[in-house]
């Protein structure tokens, strides 16, 4: 017969009873997961199905004289109209470091929050913004313009 | 025959209870008499539940003036006014586009007294912040983050955090210029990850900066949506969240031991003042074990007074009221000479110029003017980390509970600050005398500017600096007083540029006087 070497337990610090802690552990698991399943539920709920925002696509009437290279922006909208020999084309004024409004200079535009330079073309010529300002989608019909915000096109896109 | 003895023995009694009625009512509140002696002043502090969560006797070294400055309790004193004042003007305040404008005119001008709330609530909301980060500092040059307040320290910097992102979310609700474009560049700073993904063309399948933005604006851009979602942040989520980790925090201060003191705390203070020893008991106890209770250890301490403590009904609490009482005062008295900014009614199409955020986001502000991934999340995450990281690196033990204590001491802080601030101010004017990078290869890759401006080269001096500190003192505890006092010498320098030195189209400038009219 051999002594088990452990010492004995006490009343206060017993032995655990695996069934009984299957239970409880089960139990805790289940809690656990139904409340996680709720919760995953509950994630959609910040993220609504339709954007709030403003209609992207609208329509301008196109001015009658514009020197080429010179910016036309509707007012209220964040995009700058060009027209030259080859066509009509729109570059957003959404400034890609931290979104603020870029404003139209000579050279381009110049952005007032934190100095980023753009060409006419939108290439970044200075300062923190990673990206060239995107070209937007235009299409003509009746002296008017329809700009798509929500369409990019390859720089150099031009209508006529 | 009076007419009360008409009315028999109960009624009789029923009026006696009535007139006993405040005496009785008094004794039942204040159940333990005045606490004038040591029983009674105990009983004051564990029979309320408001008070016991401070031990009954506190030691004489957490009272000094120099253990603490009182700025956890400040930084705490100033969440209560900020809680009174915030629950006040939320009767007047209403969270929708350009109603919000008015309603905050309405508090400035038409409100009796609003204007003052409103001042208040912005001072002690400014209080707050200056407090927390002082109380980190404290924090950490008494190495109070040591073992075993280490959880308390992580607990702290969640305090921090939330106190920050309470200011953020407060700052969208006046619904002005300011408040406006602020919102729409840290909004966008949430976006700065697509600066990476983009760079990698993998925005298409992976776009954590897109989720982070549409999940604080709920659209792609500040509207109705972000107002409330900044409103319900700010009113509800966050105070909940500060008042859970506050709890947390108090808690453990006391589970922990009290506040932090150096070993030889006891002999220190005997010896100093050997001859005026403070008496430990004014009346011999009933029962010295009456309120003996073992935390931690194997007998209770009978025969042994418990030296150097003194009752924190009146010590501590007289101490407590009396900072609450400095921070009302600083707050009411800055409130009164300065007005909270409330500038034209926010406009999508026209950012202010320059833009620029409260001013303890200022530093930020200059970091992320060289890349916004950066600047404004990769760098700040770098930094909580190595925050959090400071008590599982430093297990050393020499110094705790000493102002400077450790390896190094007072000196290596004095060469850190001297090195904090000399590098930074550098390279600001590298970079604004000579430009970086895009001014000098213009074709250079986007990935390249993100990587290395003057704020990660900043972080990489300062980490490389820290290092060195370790080698020289084969110290920890060496390399994170360099660290922090460079951390606390950045966030100043540039926040002071951000300040000061940044005008129109965030360009350098001597002085606001210089910027051009426009």
């Amino acid at each position: 017969m051999t002594t088990s070497s452990k010492p004995p337990r006490s009343r206060l610090d017993p032995d655990p009873v695996p069934r009984r802690d299957w239970l409880g552990l089960s139990a805790l698991w289940t809690a656990g997961g139904a409340l996680l399943f709720g919760m995953i539920g509950m994630l959609k709920l910040p993220k609504a199905a339709v954007l709030s925002s403003p209609s992207k696509k609208f329509r301008v009437p196109l001015p009658e004289t514009l020197a080429a290279g010179e910016a036309y922006v509707p007012p209220g909208r964040s995009v700058a109209l060009f027209k030259d020999a080859e066509g009509v084309y729109a570059v957003s004024t959404i400034c890609t470091h931290l979104g603020c409004v870029v404003k139209a200079n000579p050279e381009g535009f110049e952005c007032p929050c934190h100095g980023s330079r753009f060409l006419a073309d939108g290439t970044v010529t200075k300062g923190p913004a990673p990206r060239a300002l995107p070209w937007l989608k235009v299409s003509l019909g009746g002296g008017m313009a329809t700009i798509d915000e929500d369409t990019v096109v390859p720089p150099g896109t031009k209508v006529s | 025959m009076t007419p009360v003895d008409a009315g028999g023995p109960a009624l009789r009694e029923f009026v006696e209870n009535l007139k006993a009625v405040p005496r009785r009512l008094k004794e039942t509140a204040f159940r333990t008499g005045p606490p004038v002696t040591d029983r009674t002043r105990s009983t004051f502090v564990f029979g309320n539940v408001f008070l016991h969560l401070h031990s009954v006797r506190t030691h004489r070294w957490s009272l000094r003036w120099t253990t603490t400055m009182g700025l956890g309790i400040m930084t705490f004193a100033a969440f209560l006014i900020a809680l009174v004042t915030g629950v006040m003007l939320m009767f007047y305040y209403k969270p929708f586009p350009d109603v919000a404008y008015q309603s905050m005119k309405d508090i400035h001008f038409v409100v009796p007294t609003g204007r003052l709330i409103r001042n208040i609530h912005r001072w002690s909301a400014n209080v707050m912040v200056i407090g927390v980060i002082l109380h980190m500092a404290r924090a950490f040059y008494t190495a109070a983050y040591r073992r075993p307040r280490e959880y308390n320290w992580l607990i702290g910097i969640g305090l921090l955090v939330t106190t920050l992102g309470l200011s953020f979310t407060g700052y969208l609700l006046p619904w002005d210029q300011l408040a406006y474009w602020a919102i729409t560049i840290g909004a966008n700073i949430a976006q700065s990850p697509r600066e990476v993904t983009d760079a990698l063309n993998i925005t298409d399948y992976f776009d954590p900066g897109g989720f982070q933005k549409l999940l604080l604006l709920g659209s792609d851009q500040v509207g109705a949506e972000a107002l409330i979602r900044f409103y319900m942040l700010h009113v509800m989520i966050l105070p909940l969240v500060l008042a859970a980790l506050m709890a947390v925090h108090f808690w453990r201060i006391r589970k922990d031991g009290g506040l932090v003191r150096p070993p030889d705390a006891d002999e220190r203070l005997t010896k100093k003042r050997a001859e005026e020893t403070y008496p430990v008991f004014t009346e011999a106890p009933a029962k010295t074990y009456h309120l003996a209770a073992i935390v931690r250890g194997r007998t209770p301490n009978v025969g042994r007074g418990p030296e150097n403590t003194v009752p924190s009904m009146p010590h501590l609490f007289y101490a407590e009221l009396g900072v609450l009482m400095f921070t009302l005062l600083i707050c009411v008295a800055l409130s009164l000479v300065s007005d909270a900014p409330l500038k034209e009614l926010a406009n999508p199409n026209v950012p202010e110029n320059p833009a620029k955020a409260p001013w303890y986001f200022l530093g930020l502000q200059e970091m992320v003017s060289f890349s916004a991934f950066m600047g404004g999340i990769a760098i700040p995450a770098i930094v909580l980390l190595g925050l959090a990281l400071i008590p599982y690196l430093d297990r050393e033990t020499k110094g705790t509970g000493e102002w400077f204590g450790g390896p190094g001491g007072w000196p290596l802080v004095r060469l850190s600050l001297l090195f904090g601030l000399a590098v930074p101010v550098l390279l600001e004017a590298f970079a604004i005398r000579f430009g970086w990078l895009r001014e000098w290869f213009p074709d250079i890759p986007q990935l390249i500017v993100t990587f290395i401006n003057p704020a990660t080269v900043l972080t990489a001096i300062y980490a490389l600096y820290s290092i060195w500190c370790i080698r020289r003192y084969e110290s920890a505890r060496a390399g994170a007083l360099g660290l922090f006092t460079c951390f606390l010498c950045g966030f100043l320098v540039l926040t002071i540029i951000g300040t000061y030195f940044r005008g129109p189209n965030w360009e350098f400038f001597w002085s606001p006087a210089d910027w051009p009219q426009h």
